[in-house]
């Protein structure tokens, strides 16, 4: 075991801490801000397996209409996948509009909280909290499989040489496609915790500026890593939490430190953390 | 002779007005080496691509062991048997050579819809992969990440994950393309210990290559066959001395 994973396990079991800690510090704005983390981060982790590992772009990821997109995106490629992927997750977002009745673009109002039974009340932010932490830990140890196992290396052989892939006999398309619709319902399940924990939908949770927010994450926490995009995700909450505070151009700042952060390492937050690269076995 | 594996009929594929084959007509016997020569842009990586699958012929007819494949993907055709490697080599950079190869054996290994078991300790994925690696003198380099080894290492370990996918035809496209005469010659020597386990349709232009393997040599000028038959026919005949041979100097 390299000291690399011990911290990494070190840093998400603390995560559990983060309620008692609010509460002795009677903060408890901070379990909301990391509840938000916590949510993010799965979206982050799910867009991390197809984008770091497949090397798929996604800007409609957050759209929920996963397996459709994903049909018809796959089969055109490069600059086209973006674009229709884009295309797509505007047209998610107009038809949401759309819905008058559903309160159109004033947002969906939920009249509460998800309730899964009495032992599982979602209105309260501790019980909210550790369900979504719980939800985070569970996708990042399958995710964790996945990138190992047979489909795994299959993503990653299609990121770094489709071509060659297809050569070898694997029917690129069909793999792709799952990889799309396991992250897309991972990220469904992230909107869904989104909702609750707003208690408002607006349709501009699926406009493609949020995908863009949680490529971002991914981005700055480090491409390919799963883990790293959970850090990535709460490095960029607390930093729009702070900086929202202190300037209305939050924007302007985070956007320069997000490329400082990308310019000196390649891997994001996790390359400069885990330090450098030794291979222990 | 014994039925063809793989048999052509007028395959032609245009580049807008340029004919790159031209009515290509083919057949290779089981076990054979079937050199295919001619001179730079004759059309030899346009054949090669059409029969892998990766290029759709304009009209012409493929049939690899009694079965139409001329509108197969290439991955369907890969499966079906028909392995190949690139003119420009084709690896998995960031990977290790058994990471390579072990893809390789992955793909003939059934679906991949596997989620669970890590791939680098399956041992059905690994063993044969060291093992395809050791045929071509790869098995110290094993651990190697594929980016860093040498230009005719990077060849070797192209020609490795194609034996490892068990083909029943190998498609080869200049499998000594930029090596020097050392590394060249021990290309040679490995093709030659291949030599009727699979067929093998073998673009080269290194002439002292092509004489020492092949069976069969067809040359190709501007697209079009000009001339088909063994290594002695090939060498006696006046119009590839004049077209190809005389040329690149005998
Ligand atoms: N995708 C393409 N689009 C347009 N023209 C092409 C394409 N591929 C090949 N050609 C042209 O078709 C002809 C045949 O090319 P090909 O690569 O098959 O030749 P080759 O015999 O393999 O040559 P070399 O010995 O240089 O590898 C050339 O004139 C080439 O420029
Ligand atoms: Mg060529």
């Amino acid at each position: 075991m390299s000291g690399r994973y011990v911290a990494i396990c070190v840093a998400l079991a603390a995560l559990a801490l983060v309620p008692a800690v609010a509460t002795v510090a009677d903060a408890p704005f901070y379990t909301g801000l990391f509840a938000r983390i916590m949510v993010f981060a799965i979206a982050a982790v799910s867009l991390d397996l197809i984008l770091g590992y497949g090397g798929l772009v996604s800007f409609g990821h957050a759209a929920l209409a996963a397996l459709v997109i994903g049909f018809v995106s796959l089969r055109t490629s490069g600059v086209y996948f973006i674009m229709i992927t884009l295309a797509f997750g505007q047209m998610v977002y107009f038809v949401a509009i759309g819905l008058n009745e559903y309160g159109g673009d004033d947002g969906l109002n939920i009249a509460r909280h998800s309730d899964f039974g009495a032992a599982l009340n979602l209105d309260r932010p501790v019980v909210f909290y550790y369900f979504a932490y719980g939800l985070l830990l569970l996708f990042l140890f399958l995710g964790n499989r996945i990138v190992q196992s047979r489909f795994g290396m299959l993503l990653q052989g299609v990121k770094s040489n489709e071509r060659r892939m297809i050569a070898l006999g694997f029917p690129t398309f069909r793999y792709k496609l799952t990889a799309f619709v396991m992250a897309g319902a991972v990220c469904g399940i992230a909107g869904a915790l989104f909702a609750n924990l707003t208690l408002f939908v607006s349709p501009s949770i699926m406009h493609w500026t949020r995908s863009g927010e949680i490529m971002m994450m991914v981005i700055l926490g480090g491409l390919g890593s799963l883990v790293g995009p959970v850090f990535g995700a709460a490095a960029y909450l607390i930093l729009e939490s702070v900086l929202s505070r202190l300037t209305e151009h939050w924007q302007a700042v985070l956007g320069p430190i997000l490329i400082l952060v990308v310019l000196f390492s390649k891997t994001g937050l996790y390359g400069i953390f885990a330090l450098p690269r030794r291979r222990s076995g | 002779m014994a039925e063809a594996l793989l048999e052509t009929a007028g395959l032609t594929k245009r580049f807008g007005g340029l004919v790159a084959t031209g009515d290509v007509s083919l057949s290779i016997a089981p076990g054979e080496i079937h050199a295919v020569i001619g001179p730079n842009g004759a059309g030899k990586t346009t054949l090669i691509g059409q029969l892998s699958g990766e290029l759709t012929p304009d009209s012409g007819a493929i049939r690899f062991a009694g079965a139409e494949i001329s509108r197969l993907g290439p991955a369907r055709r890969a499966a079906l048997g028909i392995a190949r490697s690139f003119q420009i080599t084709s690896i998995f950079r960031e990977f290790t050579a058994l990471d390579n190869v072990a893809l390789a054996i992955q793909a003939r290994a059934g679906h991949s819809f596997r989620f669970w078991r890590a791939a680098r300790r399956d041992a059905r994925l690994r063993d044969p992969a060291f093992a395809a690696l050791g045929v071509v003198g790869l098995a110290g380099r094993a651990e190697l990440v594929a980016g860093s080894l040498s230009h005719g290492e990077r060849r070797a370990l192209e020609l490795a994950m194609a034996l490892a996918t068990a083909p029943r035809l190998l498609l080869l496209d200049e499998p000594t393309a930029g090596m020097g005469p050392e590394e060249s010659a021990s290309m040679v020597r490995l093709l030659a210990g291949l030599k009727g386990r699979f067929s093998i349709v073998l673009v080269e232009h290194d002439m002292d290559a092509v004489f020492a393997l092949a069976d069969r040599i067809t040359v190709m000028v501007y697209g079009r066959v000009i001339a088909s038959g063994t290594p002695a026919v090939i060498r006696a005949d006046p119009e590839v001395r004049r077209a190809y041979l005389g040329e690149e100097g005998g």
